[in-house]
């Protein structure tokens, strides 16, 4: 298992030639692959670099010489003295009649980006090989299921181009096979367990079907809300605040409001994957509970609102007195296993610097 | 975790105990499916049938409380197999001799009727385990919220020094921890045994070091933990700061928690919301949240992470450190002039020898797995690969003891509690979160099929729900993920408040509370 991604050159030196220019390999890599790290940019619609290729879109052919008909890059493995191209004429134009084909049976093509991590690719695609052309009157496939009241993903089929990413990412990256193909060839359409609601089946609203999906058919429902406010979106790297794991998310804010999440592929703890939590447990920070201002216990024995400065010296002198009164061993400390670093660091240097003890703990007892 | 998150796809053998992991990791639980799908044999310890314990080759509902029974007998058959490394025993651990020759006398047979699972399958477990290469061990609070908590991990250290199964690729001992950054709360020395980095307060050495660091006189001694504190309300400890802990509702007994927090003269609290604690409260600060801070937390598995701030805090919302700090200052204490998170994360680098090679702008994109030792250190990403911290892993010779309560004529149930997916400890963020409703309406108490019929409990009906220390009301849903005898719910919902009658016991070492196992008894509304 330990091969030679790093050293080429040195190991095996398994090369091909690459629109006339040599390129080395390792064993076992397939023509998409050894493309990619060349900088070529091949097109591709069915393929999510976390799954098995799958070779269903035909996006992303290549002429190879000796062999009469382009093959799939993303399913052939790559051989030695291989002679590929990646952009002749006659593939661009296969390329541009097939995004034509897709156009054709989607409803949608514009779709908005809160939709998820992967919307725009069938969009981007249809625009560069300019495939918006309507040569094609194709009949929509597939059938919306508006029905499934679920408040986090929308499963607009209509849009669906049968790629197979999500079935493939919620078998393969998830295993929880909650979503599978009914039907072949056009009639495809993407199902949950039993055609029904996603709640009743084994999904676990990880959201991972909504991000891979490249068209749309599948998108964040709860991010779509914002689908008109306005303003930019921003995105900012993270941290989920829930379990241990630490997945890296992105976080999708328009002005001053976080309208989204999406799983960050790169992030070192999760590569790309997220779960219900992570996903879409995002907004509780603009829930209308929040604090807003201090608050201090007044005379009528009831919390009530005061600013910063009166309510930091009523804290400090309580503390001061307590010290006086019973002893430096009387204070005690409780820090966040969900704040930061810096409010744990805080919260006992507070103790040990103010009162010279240990009297700190943190949550993780209970 | 002793390994990396990626390790989780590489084990031959997993040995996942006392974790709902696909519920409470979703994450890493992909990761382990993964493992599985390309051949890894798994064995689940645990006694609900989660969904876990459904995916594994060979599950084990062992009776709440009863593990070390379970570990001590696995640990038989590995020995009686000569499934034992001896190399990795004679050159990199110490008490070997004594441990092999106390677990003699516990056979599969004597843990069957401790763990109420069949002899046979303990004997499989302890051969699958043994025969693994590598075998890797997961664990969460099933394993260490009880009174044998400690008892219960170092088991575990056993069973994984006896086979060699540490610092290995794939290999290892590995604690899933359940909140964002509760390893980060230790790194920092929140803990009342600890300073920032591990550095022990009992050593004068360090006592020394951070009485010069803070310019104040530090006791060369632990501190007291929360539990104790808790204890002591009143009449020992007057005044309490608390940050952003819901302590009403996650701890046990909240009824004693209630009265204790009442009885102090002085409690400030640091918050996102009016948590149940909070509203006791003499002063309550607004802090920022998630989303508005920036900061840094470690996960799991030592890593060290920026949060980033996306948008402004809502109302008059300041960092926790702001807060603290602000305090800190008006009552005199040095130290306390910082103008950025940035300049707190980077003093108490300088303080910790495990974060001694990062700073702030090092971590920017999280490569790093503490402990990071010197600037230009790659991290960690496997502990124990050469040695163990204090030169040899110890083999403890332990015995199994019965949890604190067992159950009895008046209460003849095990309860046992946890997390749900959807759910986050006590929902203050969760339960605030649009469309999770959807899925979580409502707590259940989760009954047996022939333990519903016994008690005349119908499936969406009331129950009662008592122990020695009080009683509850909560819906039934009755299933077979639990197993015959042992009731389940977890402590997510403030109407359902289950730590009003858990609490019957804590680990005399670490004084973990004994969540995981209470009697009950369950009667029809
Ligand atoms: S949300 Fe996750 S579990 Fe549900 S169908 Fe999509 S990928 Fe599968
Ligand atoms: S997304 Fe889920 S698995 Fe990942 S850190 Fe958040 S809560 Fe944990
Ligand atoms: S990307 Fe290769 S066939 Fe779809």
């Amino acid at each position: 298992m330990l091969t030679t991604v790093n050293n080429v050159d040195t190991e095996r030196s398994l090369k091909m030639t690459l629109d006339g220019e040599e390129v080395s390999f390792s064993d076992g890599e397939t023509i998409y692959e050894v493309a990619t790290r060349a900088r070529r940019e091949i097109p591709t619609l069915c393929y999510d670099d976390r799954l098995e290729a799958f070779g269903a879109c035909r996006l992303c052919v290549v002429e190879v010489e000796g062999i009469r008909n382009p093959v799939a890059s993303c399913t052939t493995k790559a051989n030695d003295g291989m002679v590929v191209k990646t952009r002749t004429e006659a593939i661009e134009k296969h390329r541009k009649t097939l995004l034509e084909l897709v156009a054709s049976e989607n409803r949608n093509l514009d779709v908005n980006p809160l939709s998820g991590y992967a919307s725009q690719e069938l969009t981007k695609l249809v625009d560069i090989y300019g495939a918006r052309t309507g040569r094609f009157q194709g009949k929509k496939s597939g059938t919306t299921n508006t029905n499934d009241k679920n408040p986090f993903i929308l499963r607009d089929y209509d849009n669906c181009i049968s790629c197979y990413r999500c079935v493939r990412v919620c078998a393969e990256q998830e295993g929880d096979y909650a979503i599978n193909v009914m039907n072949r060839g056009f009639h495809t359409q993407i199902i949950a367990e039993f055609n029904n609601d996603l709640r009743d089946s084994q999904c676990t609203f990880c959201g991972q079907c909504v991000q891979t999906c490249p068209t749309g058919a599948l998108g964040d429902k709860k991010a779509l809300r914002d689908a008109e406010t306005e303003g930019e979106i921003k995105k900012t790297r993270s941290i989920c605040p829930y379990c241990g794991v630490g997945c890296s998310v992105d976080l999708l804010s328009k002005g001053d409001k976080i309208v989204g999440v999406l799983p960050a592929m790169d992030g070192p703890a999760n590569e790309g994957a997220l779960c219900v939590k992570g996903q879409f447990a995002f907004d509780f920070i603009q829930n209308a509970d929040r604090l807003k201002k201090p608050l201090v216990r007044r005379d009528d024995g009831e919390l009530h609102e005061a600013d910063w400065d009166e309510a930091l010296e009523i804290a400090a002198q309580g503390f001061l007195r307590a010290k006086k009164r019973y002893g430096r061993h009387s204070i005690y400390g409780v820090a966040s296993g969900r704040a930061p670093h810096e409010a744990a660091y805080s919260m006992q240097k507070f103790i040990r610097a103010s009162f010279g003890t240990n009297y700190i703990d943190n949550c993780s007892r209970a | 975790m002793s390994n990396p998150l990626r390790d989780m796809e590489k084990p031959d053998v997993i040995f996942a105990i006392g974790t709902n992991m696909t519920e409470c990791h979703p994450v890493a639980a992909t990761r382990l499916k993964k493992a599985l799908t390309s051949g890894a044999t798994m064995v689940v310890a645990d006694p609900r049938k989660t969904r876990l314990a459904k995916m594994a080759h060979l599950h084990l509902p062992i009776r709440v409380g009863s593990d070390v029974a379970l570990l001590l007998a696995m640990a038989h058959v590995i020995q009686r197999e000569g499934m034992i490394d001896d190399s990795f025993i004679a050159h990199r651990t110490t008490g070997g001799p004594e441990f092999l020759e106390h677990i003699k006398q516990f056979t599969p047979e004597w843990a069957s009727e401790i763990c109420e699972v069949p002899a046979e399958d303990i004997e499989q477990a302890g051969l699958i385990y043994g025969r693994g290469n590598p075998s890797a061990i997961y664990y969460t609070l099933g394993i260490t919220e009880h009174i044998c908590g400690v008892d219960n991990v170092q088991s575990l250290c056993n069973l994984a020094l006896m086979t060699g199964n540490l610092g290995v690729e794939g290999g290892g001992i590995n604690p899933m921890r359940g909140q964002n950054n509760i390893q980060g709360a230790g790194d920092c020395g929140a803990v009342p045994a600890n300073f920032p980095g591990f550095q022990p307060c009992g050593d004068p050495e360090f006592a020394k070091k951070f009485s010069e660091a803070y310019q104040t006189e530090i006791d060369a001694e632990k501190g007291i933990t929360k539990v104790t504190a808790l204890n002591t309300c009143g009449n020992g400890i007057h005044a309490m700061l608390i940050d952003g802990e819901n302590t009403v509702v996650s701890d046990p007994d909240k009824n004693h928690c209630e009265h204790a927090l009442k009885s102090l003269d002085h409690l400030v609290v640091i918050d996102i919301f009016l948590t149940e604690t909070a509203e006791l409260a003499d002063v309550v600060f607004p802090a920022t949240a998630w989303g508005e801070t920036d900061g840094v937390q470690t996960n799991t598995e030592r890593r060290v992470q920026r949060l980033r701030q996306a948008v402004p805090p809502v109302g008059e919302a300041k960092p926790d450190w702001w807060i603290v700090s602000e305090i800190a200052k008006r009552m005199g204490t040095p130290g306390f002039e910082y103008e950025s998170a940035k300049e707190v994360f980077n003093e108490l680098c300088s303080l910790s020898p495990i974060y001694a090679g990062l700073d702030w702008d090092r971590i920017e994109n999280g490569e790093y797995q503490w402990p990071v030792p010197e600037e230009g250190h790659p991290g960690t990403p496997r502990l124990h690969e050469k040695e163990f911290k204090n030169g040899r892993g110890v083999f403890k010779v332990i015995g199994y003891r019965d949890p604190a309560e067992v159950i009895s004529e008046d209460f003849p149930l095990w309860l046992t509690t946890g997390r749900r997916l959807q759910a986050y400890h006590t929902r203050t963020q969760t339960g605030r979160s649009a469309g999770i409703e959807y899925l979580l309406p409502n707590e259940t108490l989760e009954v047996h099929p022939d333990d519903a019929a016994t008690l005349g409990l119908a499936h969406g009906g009331l129950a009662k729900l008592s122990s020695a220390r009080g009683t509850i009301e909560i819906p039934v849903k009755v299933t077979d993920m639990s197993p015959k005898g042992t009731v389940f719910t977890s402590f997510s919902f403030a109407n359902v408040p289950v730590n009003v009658l858990t609490g019957s016991g804590y680990d005399p070492v670490t004084e973990t509370a004994e969540l995981k196992v209470c009697p009950v008894k369950v009667e029809p509304v």
